[in-house]
């Protein structure tokens, strides 16, 4: 029953989602403020039809309903109740669940917090929001419906991919799915604008906070999955350039472009026509991604589910979609205007060729994806394209712009000049190419590479510094802590999300620069060594966990003969698939990670036993969340606060109508 | 051209790769041993562990070499789409029970049925890394001078049998 429930929930929303895709948008056009009114109310309404979904499938997994057949075959009744949970997300029809679920609470968010928006303009944004929402309630109920019923019922369920039974995946999905879809807010606020021939800066200011959000959200959610990959897989790397992640960086890169471009048309109404178009970009990746993930057509390790019929629906959506949007942005940005004119050596310039260096990026990421599909459906042969291909096209292309990351915050608007620039910067430079230069040999190895990496990172710490310095001279305050706090917190925002970059930088450079690696075999009471650390094995012991089997490793680590810990990695056996994983032990640390897995037994209770020694790798990740970190003090600046609280109800609501005429 | 139209052509081309890509496996992986001969082996049989099973027996027909195990889950799917072919007599099936315990293997063809005209034993997974074997169940076409003419890599479904398999064995059969 409670199925049926869900299920008939979901043909609800989509009945709704028709009628506020389609009459808020006629209502706008047609000048209609009746039709308009629609799209709140059915946003909210949607937005509870799908939350009433969602909560069904969620009780079918608590329950252990093995007579819905997602539920039969992604979980199993051994399954501990947080896992089975997540493993409504662990599958297709589930993740499609929770991207229309995500889809719905973000646009329950824009009907809270538009208040201040003409109403055309808000009813064209959930407008749209819907119609991208019709596409994906009509997927899930024609091609891949979560509800199914499997017809006798399954004794027991198939369980949830092993792989997907980690901490990581319980957040890493929905965090992931909060930072694609959010991009449909901006996308939304472009087409609306687009729809409505009003790209003023007024449209910029007002989608900035929402890309900042989703922006946020995808840098934690891309983080995340690549701690998993590096905990999980038990191959010590955080990022393989796989098609999966691949799908994931793309949109971050069109993203990060957006939200630089976005303050340029903010502050001096530039770009205009290049934002609108990374808005489309930012959310089109996104659905590319979905694609890529959810059809199969490119093999990857993530590849879980696969079906060329769905592939068929989503790429005809996608050409819907996104050939719509890049067709009414064809047709109608002609007429926007370019906006104020400026020197090429200026912030607007130093951004612009940031924003291009970050497309290219994304560009080459995107042809390095397809291009064994491209290669393939030419009849030229199969290929793959690896590491190699990324990190010699994604090196030169983030090095200039990492080195323009420094100017640009620092150059004027309209047109800055380079004596000054270099007169303000020399500082800067001198102390990143000095410590740069001499760091490694004190490290103990110097290779060009290794330079380059900590130059790039000291040169974002310095001119940040720069930045401050200039900035706290010039506003109003008496005391050092006065002035900091007077700095506006967008300011630092941004200075907060650039130091991200250098400590993610950091820890890539010195990873790659000093992580040792060992595959041994090891003996019972034998000891290996790495790096500093002396790791002894003391044989493995069976355990038996809630749906699986394993044997758990005792390794004693320690330095100088002091004992540093104790790991256990473990391979494990879950017999409900018959899959072997394997299990790293991790002991993390600010300088370096200490990294040993399992892997097959040989004799006599010996191992063969992979071991690492990885300094910085920490920061990696540290530096993600920095980074979000920035965009959420970004977003916490004082001018969103005040413009939240201007429409909170203390304004009587004749005179809010007034002002919107007037607006 | 218009340069507000760029990024809608350069979409519609990827649209169109996409889609010729739906129509393509990207598991479809050509093996550099299609069109050469196979790989000499000779292994015990799995009834009849003193007899010996050879591709060199073999020479004049037209054969399909499965390779299964009892522990793989794909060979379950697999099995009822062999049992038809088998029925069929189109073509004979030589199975290779690959990295298997010997109980196991008997007791799951006493239960699902033998589609095998022989079964041969590679215990130590050999004559798998011979033919090149990703993960069973994998099955090969083998020409009357023992040439290997096509790889299946992971189940056989029925589709693929009517349209590949069979039309294969037909024409290589009339050479």
């Amino acid at each position: 029953m409670i199925p049926e429930i869900g299920h008939f929930a979901l043909i609800l929303a989509l009945c709704v989602a028709l009628v506020q895709g389609i009459l808020p948008i006629y209502g706008a056009a047609v000048g209609n403020s009746g039709l308009m009114a629609v799209a709140k109310p059915a946003a909210r309404t949607q937005f509870l039809l799908v939350l009433t979904a969602f909560g069904c499938l969620a009780y079918a997994f608590a329950d252990k309903d093995f007579s819905v057949l997602y539920v039969a075959a992604t979980s199993n009744s051994q399954l501990p109740l947080h896992y089975r949970l997540a493993a409504i997300w662990g599958a297709h029809e589930g993740s499609l669940l929770l991207w229309t679920f995500i889809l719905t609470i973000w646009m329950f968010a824009v009907t809270l917090f538009s208040g201040h928006l003409p109403e055309a303009t808000r009813s064209r944004i959930l407008g749209v929001m819907g119609l991208v929402s019709v596409g994906f309630l009509l997927f899930m109920l024609t091609v891949s419906n979560p509800f199914e019923r499997l017809i006798p019922a399954a004794a027991e369920g198939r369980d949830l991919n092993p792989l997907l039974q980690d901490p990581g995946m319980v957040i890493h999905p929905p965090m992931l799915y909060m930072g694609y879809v959010g991009f449909s807010v901006a996308f939304a606020f472009a087409i609306a604008a687009l729809l409505g021939g009003n790209l003023d800066a007024a449209w910029a200011r007002w989608s900035r906070p929402w890309t900042t959000v989703a922006w946020c959200f995808l840098t934690v959610g891309i983080a995340m999955g690549s701690g998993w990959a590096y905990y999980e897989l038990g191959w010590g790397g955080w990022w393989f350039w796989d098609p999966v992640e691949n799908a994931s960086f793309m949109p971050w890169l069109a993203g990060t472009a957006l939200v630089h471009s976005l303050a340029v048309t903010d502050k001096r109404g530039g770009f205009k026509v290049w934002t609108v178009l990374l808005a489309i970009m930012a959310f089109s990746l996104s659905l590319l991604g979905t694609f890529l993930v959810r059809s199969g057509v490119l093999t990857s390790v993530h590849a879980f589910a696969t079906d060329p019929k769905r592939g068929l629906f989503i790429l005809v959506f996608l050409a819907i979609v996104i050939g719509g949007s890049l067709a009414l942005y064809a047709w109608r940005a002609p007429k926007v205007g370019l906006g104020g004119s400026f020197a090429m050596l200026s912030r607007e310039g130093m951004l612009l060729a940031n924003n291009v260096l970050l497309v290219a990026a994304m560009g080459s990421v995107l042809l390095g994806t397809l291009y064994p599909l491209f290669l393939d459906a030419l009849d030229l042969g199969k290929i793959s394209v690896g590491p190699p291909y990324f990190d010699s096209v994604f090196v030169p292309l983030m090095v200039p712009a990492i080195f323009l990351m420094g100017i640009g915050p620092l150059a004027q608007w309209k047109k800055a000049s380079v004596p000054d620039l270099a007169k303000r910067l020399k500082w800067a430079f001198g102390v990143s190419l000095v410590s740069a230069l001499t760091l490694p040999f004190v490290l103990g190895n110097w290779t060009p590479l290794l330079s380059l990496g900590l130059l790039l990172a000291i040169w974002i710490v310095t001119t940040s510094a720069v930045g401050l310095r200039e900035r706290l001279a010039h506003v109003n305050g008496n005391s050092l802590v006065e002035r900091l706090a007077s700095v506006p917190r967008s300011y630092w925002g941004m200075l907060v999300a650039h130091c991200g970059i250098a400590v993610f930088i950091v820890g890539v450079t010195m990873v790659k620069g000093f992580e040792t690696e060992k595959d041994v075999r090891m003996n019972v009471g034998e000891t290996a060594t790495i790096g500093d650390y002396m790791f002894r094995f003391d044989g493995t012991q069976d355990v038996v966990g809630p749906n699986y089997t394993a044997a758990r490793g005792t390794f004693h680590v320690s330095r100088d003969g002091r004992e540093t810990t104790v790991l256990y990695p473990e391979k494990r056996r879950y017999p409900v698939q018959n899959q072997i994983m394997t299990e790293a032990a991790i002991d993390p640390g600010l300088l370096r990670d200490l990294y040993v897995s399992l892997g097959e037994p040989i004799d006599d209770g010996a191992w063969s036993v992979r071991l690492y020694h990885k300094p910085f790798i920490d920061w990696i990740w540290g530096g993600c969340f920095i980074m979000a970190l920035g965009g959420a003090l970004a977003i916490s600046d004082r001018r969103y606060r005040l413009a939240w609280r201007k429409q909170e109800p203390a304004v009587p609501a004749p005179t809010r109508a007034a002002r919107r005429k007037v607006a | 051209m218009n340069r507000f139209l760029l990024p809608l052509s350069i979409f519609v081309v990827v649209v169109g790769f996409l889609g010729i890509g739906l129509t393509l496996n990207p598991r479809e992986i050509p093996s550099p041993l299609v069109g050469k001969a196979a790989p000499e082996f000779s292994q015990p049989q799995l009834y009849d562990q003193e007899k010996i099973f050879s591709p060199n027996d073999l020479k004049g027909k037209v054969w399909l070499l499965n390779f299964w195990a009892s522990w793989c889950n794909g060979c379950k799917t697999e099995h009822p789409v062999l049992m038809d072919l088998a029925k069929s007599g189109q073509v004979p099936i030589y199975g290779m029970d690959y990295k298997d315990q010997r109980e196991e293997a008997l007791t799951w063809l006493q239960r699902g049925g033998n589609p095998y005209s022989l079964v041969g034993v590679d215990e130590a997974g050999r004559v798998g890394i011979n033919f090149g074997v990703y993960g069973v169940p994998e099955t090969y076409v083998i020409d009357k001078q023992g040439v290997i003419r096509y790889k299946q890599i992971g189940p056989l479904d029925p589709d693929t049998v009517a349209k590949k398999i069979i039309p294969l064995v037909k024409q290589l059969e009339l050479q």
